[in-house]
């Protein structure tokens, strides 16, 4: 919310979104529980309440451990899945209340690029469909030009326009990665969600398309919500970082800022854990335990059972996330203190 | 070869492994696959050794090999595998039964496929202490406990009594792990153990293991994708490029002085805080197929310095002291 005041116009801004996905008790459950099982609705809040402002041609890296919600947040984002509170703004206008066209340019406008470069693409059919369907469905282009549009796009991500016959299998998986991109890019979107996109690559070419990513910002004035649990990778790419735990984004700083000065304990552990290239024996000192359990999230701050400067307070009263120096967002209770 | 061989093994106490020459070939229908294709390898006692290379090069299938867990249609073709001096080759595969899981032992990626589902923990724990030792049911929960107790798993007592299900990923690799030190192995192979988890996750797993191989006195073999797991672990490292092992060294050496033009880009293509805002260098095109590696050096067709001279093979030079590299044109980075 103080972000929006820095910038006016961000192309993309949550509002308190919040995800539950609600597990109601089945027939047998509610059998059993007539004989005294007990057994209650389950509910994960997968995103507890998230505040964002990215700013056109903003690079932002979301951050987290598996379960932390950070492609749940990717897919409310693009709108795959519809929060259950709170409003997604795009450019300026709540997504809700969108209708007809306006609804239409934002489901375009958004576009995302999945993990798994294998499970993404239909293995039936030719690359050509797939990067060419969409586009020609939606009216971008007509259908006599789709050949030329899709040759033009897998330039553009660095393949070879006479593989457009050919099927997913033939190609390896950074390749893979680069016709999701094309496909992608082919509604012409201004933001895309890139939900570990470079993940399943290995380093060199992880470094190639990385580099994909930076031309095409570079080139098509792009938005990118970069969600990984990779911070090297998302240190080298972003503008901004947000860190997630437990579906609740604990800082939020500008990418310099994270890594000169991380306030919140988390982070500063997460950036110990990081490893780098200093050779020499490390003295590993782990945080202790693992993620809680979403369904059972921690009472307070989330963070509290792992946490080496955990006060009583932590247990009973969560942080917000405020403002602890110009940029730089933190929820902890030490900064209270000091 | 052979006089290469000799030089590099390590002055002191006899090695646990030693690797020369190693070759294994996959006989397929559309040709022979040279997935390894000439490894040497030397690993000391308590020694933690990375084996870094890209998907395709042949990290993973040189860990399979030295288990004996090929599968058809790969072959052993060539090469000297010794462990404890024992000549591996010559094993049965009763004597395999024997060597898996009391002198050498394997952890895998994926702790989910390695555990069996349907088994609670102290079940498969107990059968493979009893596989190898004639000890009581009871006297083998011991052990299990214990060994879960050395990998960090908090309330052992109570972890015996699950299911893998009901364990998170970290744990399950922990479990695994301690499956494979049940026996007190002298060498352990890991096979990505940690790509799957989170970086949390995988700071507590390589802190827990380095510890053990520093008591125990375990020897590791870390196989790994991430040079820069490796740094922080490993006591050497050797890089891996389509089935040759281009360059050895410490951990420090590679690292801070790497001398294969290979290396130079696995380590420019690593993404930093550092390198924001640049464009990173990476290796131009992709690794080769297997089936049609190009003659001489396989790196050849994506080698900034490739020349003539690359079109032979060349052999591991040391560079220096302890360092070797298989390059015409072994050297530091050029500078940018």
């Amino acid at each position: 919310m103080t972000e929006a005041a820095i910038n006016p116009t961000p192309i993309l801004a949550l509002n308190e979104v919040e995800l539950r996905f609600v597990q109601p008790v089945d027939l047998a459950g509610r059998i059993a529980n007539l004989l005294g099982a007990g057994l209650k609705t389950q509910v994960v809040h997968a995103v507890a309440g998230v505040d964002l402002a990215v700013t056109p041609g903003e690079v932002i890296g979301i951050v987290g451990e598996s379960g932390c919600g950070k492609s749940t947040l990717g897919r409310i984002v693009s709108g795959i899945l519809p929060p259950t509170a709170g409003q997604v703004h795009y450019q300026g206008r709540p997504v809700h209340a969108m209708k007809g066209a306006e609804r239409r340019a934002y489901e375009l406008g958004v576009q995302m690029i999945f993990q798994d470069p294998y499970a993404s693409l239909n293995p039936r059919m030719r690359v050509r469909d797939i990067i060419g369907e969409a586009p020609a469905a939606h009216g971008l282009i007509a259908s006599r030009d789709k050949l030329e549009y899709v040759a033009g796009l897998m330039r553009q991500v660095g393949l070879d326009p006479s593989f457009a016959q050919r099927y997913p299998h033939q190609f390896s998986g950074g390749q893979r990665q680069r016709i999701g991109i094309a496909r992608a890019l082919a509604l012409k979107p201004s933001v895309i969600v890139c939900d570990e996109a470079v993940a399943a690559l290995d380093v060199s070419i992880q470094a190639q398309v990385l580099n994909l990513f930076e031309q095409l910002r570079a080139d098509l004035d792009l938005t990118y919500l970069f969600i990984s649990h990779n911070l090297s990778v998302v240190s080298h790419i972003s503008d901004r970082v947000a860190i997630m735990y437990l579906g609740r984004i604990v800082e939020l700083a500008d990418t310099d800022t994270v890594f000169a000065r991380a306030n919140h304990p988390y982070t500063q552990a997460l950036l110990k854990e990081l490893p780098t290239l200093t050779p020499g024996r490390r003295a590993y000192q782990p945080i202790r335990g693992e993620l809680p359990s979403p369904l059972d999230p921690p009472s307070g701050c989330a963070f509290h059972p792992r946490c080496p400067h955990a006060m009583p307070r932590c247990k009973a009263e969560r942080p917000l996330l405020r403002e602890v120096a110009p940029g730089q967002f933190s929820a902890c209770h030490l900064n209270d203190g000091a | 070869m052979q006089t290469n061989a000799a030089q590099r093994s390590l002055p002191g106490p006899a090695p646990v492994l030693e690797v020369h020459g190693l070759k294994t070939h996959f006989f397929t229908r559309n040709g022979v696959v040279k997935a390894v294709d000439g490894v040497d390898l030397t690993l000391a006692e308590g020694e933690i050794l990375g084996l870094v290379g890209e998907s395709g090069s042949g990290k993973s299938i040189t860990g399979f090999s030295l288990m004996g867990l090929l599968d058809e249609p790969g072959r052993i073709v060539d090469g000297v595998l010794r462990l404890n001096g024992e000549d591996l080759r010559a094993a049965t595969p009763a004597r395999w039964r024997q060597l898996r899981g009391q002198e050498i032992a394997m952890i895998f990626q994926d702790p989910m496929m390695t555990l069996n589902p349907v088994l609670r923990v102290d079940t498969q724990m107990i059968e493979a202490v009893q596989a190898h030792a004639k000890v009581s049911r009871e006297a083998a929960r011991k052990r299990a406990l214990q060994t879960l107790a050395m990998v960090g798993i908090p309330s052992p007592e109570e972890r015996l009594r699950t299911y893998p299900h009901q364990l998170s990923g970290g744990m399950r690799q922990r479990v695994a792990i301690a499956i494979a030190l049940l026996n007190s192995p002298r060498l352990i192979i890991a096979d990505e153990p940690t790509t799957a988890l989170d970086v949390t996750i995988q700071g507590q797993i390589l802190f827990e293991v380095q510890k053990l191989c520093r008591e125990t006195g375990t020897g590791l073999i870390w196989i790994t994708h991430d040079l820069a797991v490796v740094a922080g672990l490993a006591d050497r490292v050797s890089v891996m490029y389509a089935g040759r092992v281009v360059e050895t060294g410490s951990t420090e050496a590679v690292i801070s002085h790497p001398m294969h033009p290979y290396t130079h880009g696995l380590i420019a293509s690593i993404p930093t805080p550092a390198s924001r805002g640049k464009p990173l260098v990476p290796i131009p095109g992709m690794t080769p197929s297997l089936l049609n590696l190009p003659q001489g050096c396989a790196f050849r067709g994506r080698c900034p310095r490739a020349t003539d001279a690359c079109l032979a093979e060349p052999p591991p030079v040391e560079v220096r002291p302890a360092q070797w590299v298989r390059c015409w044109h072994a050297g530091a980075p050029d500078t940018l």
